[in-house]
């Protein structure tokens, strides 16, 4: 099976380390990704905010990219989603046929990473330890448009050594919504300062997600109010092992301690 | 110039002579009875709407008929009654208050005076807590079961359906109808219940069996 | 004259108020958790919930797709029923029908049930014109007339007032229009609403002409449904010597059985009751029970040009429950008048471009008044794909005929989207992102984008992106 890994290029550019422990952890459990460079975007941006034509052609983009391989990996439920949920329309705004036939045939082979690791290898415990408090946030992508379920919380509680932590009004957007959070400020930040102190209240000194850009959302607040929760996609929590020992600047999760 | 009818009606069918999709057919896989009961189960049934009654704030008095007469002499208050053509006398045998008739129909008024109104339902469901008046025999026509501030209605068991959807076949759409769930209420404030705004503070239910 | 939504502020700036206002964001949380909290556990309680929402879904596609068929049998059946039916292609039209019919009975004060269309058309105000005086008679739209204020929630407009402020108005107000609040009155509810009923009482027993709306118009029978509370409906209804009700096109249904689907559903999914206290159904005019004189005032007001939408025209699905605004993170920071309209929340940012078009910046503003959560989505007793609709509207003003146009956004996506289609210029950009990383200030960017370091500090950019740590280690190999 040819699988390759699309980072995304939030990722890529910002959040590096999520790409790193996506593969670091798909080794593991005996998948060798490629990464095709000539990858960039998978155009949610435009496509949110209404460019149809432009996101045809970063559609055309990604087939041409992409379109070859037996699986492809995405460490973003949001990303992730759009092959299935958009590029069919944004070929049809366009009129382009082949395209739209293009996107349909290729859109079932692109996996959000926990759907990939649960559903295609079949695994739950993916042999990762992390003795620390962990909260985690389902974002909006994840829980509604492309449903991802319980899986996030199945990987979760097979990490060895973890303290999970439920997040009150865990199914509440954090505002960050993309350009929404650019064209509504107030409502966006309004949103967000609620989930912050959500997340405060868990005691948690993670916060943990399959989407970088709502923690990029949550964590900029967080850090802007001078608290020291650390937001991290769930591959970096799932890509560490006993051999990697606890995250040195972390507090223990008092379950470890206690054993 | 056109009428405003066939502009519409020309701008409906316009829009709709675009469309690319026709719907598909109406699925109606919904219950058609009560969910959590046998409809069969007449005891289930009539528990189950004296149940939702009382949660709605209703009294409800569970009688034999040949109580009924005792039952409302006690159930209502001391002084007047509307009480509509059609409602059977001998179950006011026992009461002595005012019995006040609506022919020729009351003025508003007059009826916003009288302490209570008595009626019989056309029909009543048990899954929604529901009384629906159809303005027949016993029930009045509506302003006489609105203004007083007690309605006390009597329910025969073989009237009492299970849901909805067996109650609306039976009702005439041609007569007025009237579906009563409970007292007034209102949680327009602060979506708080309160109960007992305009329609009748009190809901008294008796519930005739055998 | 009392106050509209004329010349309303875009939903940004609106919105950015709101937030602010600590005491309407405790009235509109405290308010929107508590009906929540009750709809989520009615709905619990029937395991056909889902199949529920897929008949009244394609019930209500069924409508929009014969409605000329189905209005032509209102009319039929209300006219032999012994009503008189009236068409109005948009508010004014409707506002001159009404005010013909009252000013020809002679009566200067008329009592209404609540009806989220004649906010719609301002027929309050119409009538005022006309020096006629229409009362409110729900509790929370009389809150609002009387407050001299503005509707914000399609089931109770008064959402954003708590029960101190509810008190302040009828002490204030309720004696200029009637009956006087009592004396020492409470901010107690029981009390308050026990005021209202003094008040309004007054006007039912001497009110001689009533304007309604209806939740449901049966195509097979010409029956006209409404839904309520209080008993101030039945009140208008059924005391009134003329009756005269305005609907909108798209609330028929088609046959008296298709209320089983309606009736199960409303209710429980707007205030999280089993039934509402008191639903009314009437047919025409009955002799010797209730108004003698019915009319019926069919309203397009736009309803014909979202119908043309094809993607938006789900909209008109809409039964008016409110659970959308209700479940809404948006809506419920802001409240309901942010959005400039009678009808606000989720509905309200796609049904106000579909009946008004994309062509003012207020309400062209409205389909970006969300975050694409898509909590609104899961509630909708007729399955609006409200994300779906949001997205084509933006479409129309990104790419469509919509007058409102964003020229510099576009321009910028513009650009940014050619590079990512060319791996060079997209690997070179992604390698100065990494260079620029500290020149980027992450405590304050420059406009547009300056929202978002309002309440957020932007991420470091790595000094090696991903690709390049690819590169230099071989995939992590090395
Ligand atoms: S759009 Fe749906 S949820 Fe919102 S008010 Fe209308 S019917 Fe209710």
């Amino acid at each position: 099976m040819r699988t390759a890994l699309f980072v995304t290029c939030l990722n890529d550019g910002l959040f590096p380390r999520s790409g790193q422990a996506t593969v670091k952890l798909l080794r593991r459990l005996g998948v060798e990704v490629e990464f095709p460079p000539a990858q960039s975007c998978c155009g949610q941006m435009h496509w949110n905010t209404g460019y149809r034509a432009e996101t045809a052609r970063l559609a055309a983009h990604f087939v041409k990219v992409f379109g070859e391989y037996d699986a492809v990996v995405v460490p973003s439920a949001s990303c992730g989603g759009m092959p299935g949920e958009a590029y069919e329309r944004a070929a049809e705004t366009v009129g382009d046929a082949g395209l739209a036939r293009a996107v349909r045939e290729l859109a079932p082979r692109v996996h959000e990473l926990t759907g990939f690791l649960t559903d295609v290898l079949d695994v739950e415990d993916v042999g990762a330890y992390f003795p620390h408090r962990v909260t985690y946030h389902p974002t909006c992508h994840s829980l509604r448009a492309a449903p991802v379920g319980a899986r996030p919380y199945r990987l979760l509680r097979a990490v060895a050594g973890i303290e999970f932590i439920e997040l009150p009004a865990q199914e509440e957007c954090c505002g960050f919504g993309g350009t929404f959070s650019v064209k509504n400020p107030a409502v966006s930040g309004a949103m967000n300062a609620d989930k912050a102190r959500h997340v405060l209240e868990t005691g948690a000194s993670v916060l943990a997600a399959v989407d970088n850009s709502c923690l990029m959302n949550i964590g900029g607040r967080l850090a802007k109010d001078g608290h020291t929760v650390r937001t991290m996609h769930l591959a970096e929590i799932l890509a560490r092992t006993r051999a990697d020992g606890p995250v040195l600047d972390l507090p223990h999760s008092t379950r470890e301690l206690t054993r | 110039m056109s009428s405003a009818r066939d502009d519409i009606l020309a701008r409906v069918r316009a829009a709709n002579a675009t469309q690319r999709a026709e719907p598909g057919a109406v699925p109606r896989t919904y219950l058609r009875h009560a969910p959590g009961i046998d409809p069969a189960d007449r005891a289930a049934v009539l528990a189950l709407f004296a149940e939702r009654l009382v949660e709605y704030g209703a009294t409800v008095h569970r009688v034999r008929s040949a109580d009924v007469a005792a039952v409302l002499a006690a159930a209502l208050p001391e002084g007047s009654a509307v009480v509509p053509g059609g409602f059977p006398a001998p179950w006011l045998a026992e009461w002595t208050g005012a019995v006040i008739a609506d022919t020729p129909p009351l003025p508003a008024g007059r009826l916003d005076t009288v302490d209570a109104v008595v009626t019989t339902c056309a029909a009543a469901i048990a899954d929604s807590g529901t009384l629906v008046l159809d303005g027949g025999p016993g029930q009045g026509r509506r302003a006489a079961t609105l203004l007083p501030d007690l309605h006390l209605c009597v329910v025969q068991a073989d009237q009492v359906v299970s849901s909805i959807p067996e109650a609306i076949g039976a009702l005439n759409p041609r007569r007025p109808l009237t579906w009563i769930s409970g007292p007034s209420a209102t949680a327009d404030i602060e979506m708080i219940r309160v109960q007992g705004v305009h329609g009748p503070r009190r809901l008294t239910v008796v519930l005739v069996e055998g | 004259m009392s106050r509209t939504f004329v010349g309303w502020p875009a939903f940004p700036q609106a919105a950015a108020v709101a937030t602010r206002d600590a005491q309407l964001r405790a009235n509109v949380a405290r308010a929107t958790g508590t009906i929540r909290a009750k709809r989520a556990k009615l709905v619990a309680e029937r395991p056909d919930w889902e199949e529920l929402r897929d008949s009244a879904a394609a019930l209500k596609d069924d409508v929009l797709t014969h409605l000329d068929t189905y209005l032509l049998q209102v009319e039929e059946k209300v006219t032999a029923a012994g009503g008189t039916v009236h068409w109005a292609r948009d508010a004014a039209e409707a506002n001159r029908i009404v005010t013909d019919l009252v000013r020809a009975t002679g009566e200067r004060e008329i009592v209404k049930v609540k009806s989220m269309l004649t906010e719609e058309i301002g027929l309050d105000n119409a009538l005022a014109a006309a020096g006629i005086d229409a009362r409110e008679t729900d509790l929370a739209a009389a809150i609002v007339q009387l407050g001299d204020d503005l509707p914000s929630h399609v089931v109770v407009p008064a959402l954003h007032r708590n029960r101190a402020e509810i008190r302040d108005i009828f002490v204030r107000e309720m004696g200029r229009h009637g009956r006087p609040a009592p004396e020492g009155l409470s901010d107690d509810p029981p009390q308050l609403a026990e005021a209202a009923r003094l008040h309004m009482r007054e006007k039912f027993l001497k009110a001689k002409v009533a304007v309604s709306g209806a939740n449901f118009l049966v195509a097979e029978t010409g029956t006209a449904v409404v839904v309520e509370s209080e008993g101030n409906g039945r009140m208008c209804l059924t005391l009134a010597d003329t009756l005269i009700t305005l609907v909108g096109l798209e609330k028929v249904v088609p046959t008296w059985r298709d209320l089983e689907v309606f009736l199960q559903l409303l209710a429980r999914n707007a205030t999280g009751e089993r039934m509402a206290p008191y639903t009314t159904t009437w047919t025409g005019t009955t002799p010797g029970d209730g108004p003698q004189t019915f009319h019926l005032v069919l309203v397009d007001n736009g309803r014909t040009r979202a119908l043309a939408d094809e993607v938006g025209r789900q909209a008109l699905r809409c039964i008016r429950c409110g659970a959308c605004m209700n479940i809404c993170p948006v809506y419920e920071r802001t409240g309901g008048q942010s959005y400039g309209s009678v009808y606000p929340g989720p509905i309200g940012a796609i049904l106000n471009p579909l009946l008004k078009g994309l062509d003012d910046p207020q309400t062209a503003s409205l389909p970006y008044a969300s975050s694409l959560c898509g909590a609104c989505n899961d509630v909708c007793p007729v399955r609006i794909r409200f994300t779906d609709v949001l997205l084509e509207l933006r479409h129309q003003v990104a790419e469509g005929d919509a007058k409102v146009k964003h020229p510099g956004e576009k321009a910028a996506l513009r650009a940014v989207g050619a590079v990512m289609e060319h791996p060079a210029a997209w690997n070179a950009a992604i390698r100065a992102a990494g260079k620029a990383g500290p020149l980027i200030p992450k405590k304050k960017l420059p406009k547009p984008l300056s929202g978002w370091t309002d309440s957020r500090i932007v991420p470091g950019i790595p000094k090696e992106s991903f690709r390049a740590w690819w590169e230099r280690t071989d995939g992590g190999t090395e």
